[in-house]
């Protein structure tokens, strides 16, 4: 379970959010909307820890995730703005290597069919040859091999995305929610994930 | 943690290998360095073998200067040094792999290619040898020191300026040990009091290092 008390983010000396509080059990999805710049990236990074809030605090399982540290990052997958694909690489060194720092080996086979779930062509192109699509494919490919890991944090998944990839994606996210994980995500693309989701509005009047 | 200590290694020698250009500038920026300095002072084998030691030791620490400022920054750029703070491995050992991986890619090359470039300058064979040892043991040093620098100057602007304020003071005492070794076996004294200092110079760093690397990254990255 993931709780958030009285959680503040202050960003270059404004005050994004203050006196947030919402908890999530397993099997729950939440949709954070907002306009630009209402701290949604912010939220996120603040609820997987890379940022420290201002005020408040996050609690995974009943204990602060500032204690857990690692074993609060095994918990969770943060797919962030940025691609973190290295141009040099190919989708599947990518992939494998983006696997191991999150501390999990998978067999080659493996990390082939994720990405043949998303349908990214040919494994061994190098990530500077692919469209800005197909990088985002690469990237959520790790969706595919993330089913065990119970937190899911993805910031605006389905930017760039065709509605192909876009379905395989919602249909995993579903899937996720629906074997008890818990998905956070910001969008602004219309997801038919929506009518599922419980909706965090950032613009709304601050509790 | 060792498995992830040599997938991360593993990730930036491949790295390097494809782009092999950004590997070789530090390299070959020490070669021209050091063998310019006998074209401008003159073929006088007598000063030359007074300022080897010194010139060698400076110029290893610009070509380390200059390839700390990439040490970090693609990471940062594309969102992988987030995915590694998120990692399973204590940021320690990242930090460690990186710092392991810029040794291996920019010092180890110097203190190969050192001894080869210290015969422009008349270096009996013996103290070739006190050369690279000094370096194979100061080169880490630079390394592991430099890359607290680069993981404060993370995002700042200018920062290659400022990396270079911050880190060379810092460089300071191996480049009087690392140089002197070279001079006080040129003076048929024993190198090994310096070469200890230089030892207990790494010992110290590489166990404070990655501990400050760390904290200067999640300062950065917030």
């Amino acid at each position: 379970m993931l709780e958030i008390s009285d959680l503040e983010c202050v960003r270059g000396g404004r005050s994004l959010f203050r006196g947030r509080s919402f908890a999530l059990r397993g099997g729950e999805l939440l949709h954070v909307a907002g306009a630009n710049g209402s701290g949604k990236t912010s939220l996120l990074r603040i609820l997987c820890g890379l940022l420290p809030p201002q005020r408040g605090e996050v609690r995974w399982q009943g204990s602060p995730i500032r204690a857990l540290r690692e074993e609060y990052s095994k918990q969770l997958v943060y797919l962030g703005h940025a691609a973190a694909l290295k141009d040099d690489l190919t989708a599947a060194e990518n992939l494998s290597i983006a696997c191991r720092i999150a501390g999990k080996q998978f067999r080659p086979s493996e990390i082939h069919r994720a990405l043949e779930i998303f349908g990214v062509p040919d494994a061994g192109t190098l990530a500077r040859k692919l469209s800005q699509g197909q990088r985002r494919r690469a990237v959520l490919a790790r969706l595919a091999l993330s089913e065990p890991v119970p937190l899911w944090l993805l910031d605006e998944p389905f930017a760039a995305l065709d509605a192909a990839a876009a379905g395989v994606a919602e249909e995993l996210i579903a899937r996720h929610v629906a074997r008890g994980g818990i998905a956070i995500y910001t969008t602004h693309q219309e997801a038919r994930i929506e009518a599922s989701a419980r909706v965090l509005s950032l613009d709304g009047p601050q509790a | 943690m060792i498995q992830a200590l040599r997938c991360l290694v593993y990730r930036d020698l491949l790295l390097a290998l494809r782009r092999r250009s950004d590997a070789v500038t530090a390299l070959l920026f020490f070669v021209v360095v050091v063998s310019l300095f006998p074209l401008g002072v003159g073929p006088e084998p007598a000063l030359l073998r007074i300022i080897a030691p010194g010139v060698i030791w400076v110029a290893a620490l610009l070509a380390c200067m200059l390839s700390l400022a990439r040490l970090f920054a693609a990471d940062h750029a594309d969102g992988t040094l987030e995915q590694m703070l998120l990692g399973a491995a204590p940021l320690g050992v990242v930090v460690a792999a990186k710092v392991l991986a810029h040794w291996l890619l920019t010092g180890l090359p110097l203190v190969l290619v050192a001894p080869v470039l210290a015969l422009q300058y008349d270096l009996p064979a013996p103290l070739l040898g006190v050369l690279a040892v000094s370096l194979l043991i100061g080169t880490p040093v630079l390394s592991l020191v430099g890359a607290i620098g680069a993981a404060l100057t993370l995002g700042a602007r200018g920062g290659g300026a400022l990396l270079a304020l911050l880190v060379l003071p810092l460089y300071v005492p191996v480049l009087v040990f690392g140089a002197g070794s070279v001079e006080a076996a040129a003076g048929a004294q024993s190198p090994d009091a310096h070469l200890m200092v230089l030892a207990a110079l790494l010992a110290a760093a590489a166990g404070l290092a990655p501990w400050a690397i760390s904290a200067a990254l999640r300062i950065s990255l917030e």
